[in-house]
């Protein structure tokens, strides 16, 4: 399997003993594999804590006014014996889009498959820093209970929408809500302190840590767009964090940055959140993407077509999702004539993005493609990709976007655009990884049966819902029956609704799967998907040190799948050139 | 799906929807492409015993004109839409008429409130009054209102004539329109303004001219 060099240009911190106690193996863990489990385990409690909240405020939307079934439970003034009030559904509306921003999606795509994947995928025995590793998930850790308790606080949890635009949320006075917003700013502070520290890891492993012969255009594009989602977010979280430093002090000590009856503005908090806030979608996006195209090769047994296009225009996107962020603000009041400036370089991301959904569309010319689990999930994740790419072109453009803003249109689009991403790239990489991680691997026949399930209510939930939005229903409306506009929409609600059901209790083949398989399933083989790249060269799971035999030589490029007058139709990374 | 768009009743809203229209037809048929390329070779290409997969990387130029020539398209289709774009955004946001009738507008937690001229036609004088959750306006005439808000940002929207513009707090936003058909229309807050928001419902009333000035004459304020 290739000749094993000595470790090279590796840093001294990576290599730490094993650890024997049951507390230093599994709670207090510098071990990227172990903390990529940890981070799993955050991003899929809290997408479940999320995908409940929407149930409840789908099921207010489809009926409103009426107890939502199973949730009786909540104790006033939170729900009143089952029945949502409107200040809970802006809480509900608000911490769903949090949660799933910030404590699912980029825990699990980042945190957890980042994490697990990226040293084995560079031939690394662990990240370069792992005590700072373990100091990221810990702060998720810890911010995760600081926003849960701010649904426990006097006042709930925050209501102003996941965007927290100001006035509204710079005086409690303005939503009800006090300590629950504080808090939810502290934890978005911990959470965006936790993924600096984790990109510092992914960059500095990345460029320091490769194994020999592992040059940059010989990494998976999962490396890639992980160290490109690291850049990004590096690079942007800054004003963010300025600005949350701000809101607090406006909410608690009087100060006024946002509040303009003391001399301070309305729009600042806008530009401050949306300069990151563009990018950030993109730290979301890219790493989705780089687990699509992880997996199409090896389910397709041909290399990726265009890597290196797919590079380039990755980072073109990374560039230019620095000039955009004012196309969430056409109608915010600021000067008119920026409009088009910001609709020319926002229409110009669509260039990059055409180009990598193209390279993956020719990628399956001429192809061998096996539609195991994960090459469902991943090609599910391509075709609603492509929705969310070309509903991007009218809310980009201003004069279109005067009409759709604020719309379920807008909705919709990154439905089709951070679910994509975060669930079914998530949940592909969780199929394609799952042996690697966890030594077994996943029930093929409930897969299957659990992507389509979710593939078709997730599609039932947001079609409808580009529709309503061109109709001109606006958001974050707690009852849309007192307008008459929107009242023959009420049958569209309730089918939503009932898709969003169906979504939700779909998980439950999962779950099953995953204990089943934990619990009684077969052993994996090391590389049970004849994958070339360097996490299948080693172990399922990998023993610590990820590599006994040494640090790997690399040879070839990632992708090398029926190379013509190969053996096999898939050639290592690590298959030395002149083997016989 | 253009369908789903609601009556139009302002001058420049059929611009919006042409544009609308444009994209839509633009991106349809980018997709169709896409999303049926990626199902026919889904299927054509499926794992058949004795036919290996084609090993070709996309590495030389000529392989990757096949991505590159269609994202050149997708570029010419960008900028056009762009080019189509600005003037439409510029009617409604930028190019505001002259010789509008100006009307005030406030809005706050949870309800809009408009400011008419009054019997002598001039905003700021003595006899304007103000109308909670209701904006009249004549028909076929070009009307400008000037609005801020009290408390938090919220969102002045109308549907129907498709005009929406935040609502700030701290500074005047305008909005410019001219409805041409008479009736009632609703009036929501587009913005999220707390928990009151999913009430703040106004409405446009669009009169006749004649209507119009006795409706302004009975609503005027005794001297």
């Amino acid at each position: 399997m290739g000749t094993h060099a000595p470790a090279h240009g590796g840093s001294q911190h990576a290599d730490h003993p094993e650890p024997t106690t049951f507390w230093s193996k599994y709670v207090f863990s510098v071990d990227h594999k172990v903390i990529g489990k940890q981070y799993l385990g955050i991003g899929v409690f809290w997408a479940v804590a999320g995908g409940l909240m929407a149930y409840v405020f789908r099921w207010q939307l489809a009926w409103p006014e009426t107890p939502v079934p199973a949730f009786g439970w909540v104790p006033e003034p939170y729900m009143y014996e089952g029945v949502v009030p409107p200040e809970f559904y802006n809480s509900l509306v608000t911490m769903h889009g949090t949660i799933m921003v910030f404590f699912a999606a980029m825990p699990i795509l980042l945190g957890a498959f980042g994490n697990f994947v990226l040293p084995l995928q560079v031939g690394a025995p662990d990240m370069a820093f792992p005590r700072l590793n373990m100091l990221s998930v810990w702060t998720l850790g810890v911010a995760s209970l600081v926003l849960l308790s701010s649904f426990f606080v006097e006042g709930g949890a925050a209501a102003h929408g996941w965007t927290g635009y100001a006035p509204l949320s710079a005086d409690p006075i303005y939503t009800g809500v006090g300590l629950g917003g504080t808090l939810w700013l502290l934890a978005l502070a911990l959470e965006f302190v936790s993924f600096l520290m984790g990109g510092v890891n992914f960059l500095v492993t990345t460029i320091n840590m490769r194994a020999p012969g592992l040059s940059f255009w010989r990494l998976p594009l999962f490396v890639w767009m992980e160290v490109t989602a690291s850049v990004l977010f590096l690079l942007s979280v800054g004003p963010l964090v300025a600005a949350a430093v701000m809101l607090m002090l406006d909410r608690t000590i009087g100060t006024a940055f946002f509040l303009p009856d003391r001399g301070g503005d309305a729009l600042l908090w806008q530009h401050l959140f949306w300069f990151f806030g563009h990018p950030e979608v993109y730290v979301i996006m890219l790493p989705g993407i780089g687990i699509v195209l992880e997996i199409m090769p090896v389910f397709s047994r041909k290399p990726i077509f265009g890597y290196r296009a797919i590079i380039w225009a990755t980072i073109v996107a990374g560039a230019l999702s620095f000039i955009v962020w004012a196309h969430h603000m056409f109608v915010s009041g600021i000067d008119a004539r920026l409009a088009t400036p910001f609709s020319i370089t926002t229409i110009l991301i669509s260039v990059p993005f055409a180009v990598m959904v193209f390279a993956m569309i020719a990628s399956l010319w001429g192809a061998s493609i096996t539609l195991t689990t994960p090459m469902l999930f991943a090609l599910g994740m391509l075709a609603a990709f492509i929705v969310g790419g070309v509903t991007g072109i009218p809310l980009g453009t201003a004069a279109t976007d005067i009409y759709l803003h604020d719309t379920y249109f807008v909705l919709a689009h990154f439905h089709y655009t951070l679910f994509p991403a975060a669930i079914l790239g998530g949940l592909a990489g969780l199929y394609y990884w799952f042996p690697k991680m966890f030594g077994k691997q996943l029930d093929e026949g409930l897969g299957k049966l659990h992507f389509w399930l979710t593939f078709v209510s997730y599609n039932c939930i947001f079609i409808p819902l580009f529709t309503v939005g061109i109709a001109g229903h606006h958001r974050r409306i707690y009852n849309p029956y007192e307008y008459e506009f929107l009242k023959p929409f009420q049958p569209t609600h309730q089918f939503v609704t009932w898709a969003a059901v169906v979504l939700v209790l779909t998980q439950l083949i999962l779950l099953v799967n995953v204990v089943r398989t934990l619990v009684a399933g077969k052993k994996a083989t090391d590389n049970p998907w004849n994958a070339n790249t360097l996490e299948w060269a080693t172990a399922s799971p990998p023993p610590h040190g990820n590599f006994p035999n040494g640090v790997p030589q690399v040879y070839r490029n990632p992708y090398e799948y029926s190379v013509p007058g190969a053996a096999e139709d898939w050639t290592p990374q690590t298959a030395p050139r002149n083997a016989a | 799906m253009l369908s789903w768009l609601p009556e139009n009743v302002s001058t420049y809203g059929g611009d919006i929807d042409s544009l609308f229209a444009i994209i839509y037809y633009i991106v349809g048929v980018w997709f169709l492409a896409a999303e049926g390329l990626l199902l026919y070779f889904i299927v054509r290409y499926r794992r058949r015993e004795g036919r290996p997969a084609v090993y070709v990387r996309g590495a030389s130029l000529r392989q990757l004109s096949w991505v590159l020539v269609p994202a050149a398209i997708v570029l010419a289709l960008d900028l056009f839409i762009d080019y189509k774009g600005h003037p439409v955004w510029a009617r409604v946001k930028q190019d505001f008429p002259p010789d509008a009738l100006r009307i005030g507008g406030t809005a706050k937690q949870f309800n809009w409130a408009f400011t008419y001229p009054g019997r002598d036609g001039e905003l700021g004088t003595g006899d304007d009054f103000t109308m909670d959750n209701e904006l009249h306006v004549p028909v076929d005439q070009n009307v400008h209102i000037a609005v801020e808000s009290q408390d938090v940002i919220h969102s002045f929207f109308i549907p129907v004539i498709r005009v929406k513009q935040d609502v700030l707090p701290g500074r005047t936003t305008n909005v410019w329109f001219n409805a041409r058909k008479t009736g009632r229309y609703e009036l929501p807050c587009a913005e999220l303004c707390g928990f009151g928001h999913y009430t703040m419902r106004g409405f446009l009333v669009v009169h006749s001219p004649e209507e119009y000035r006795q409706w302004i004459e009975s609503r005027t304020p005794a001297a």
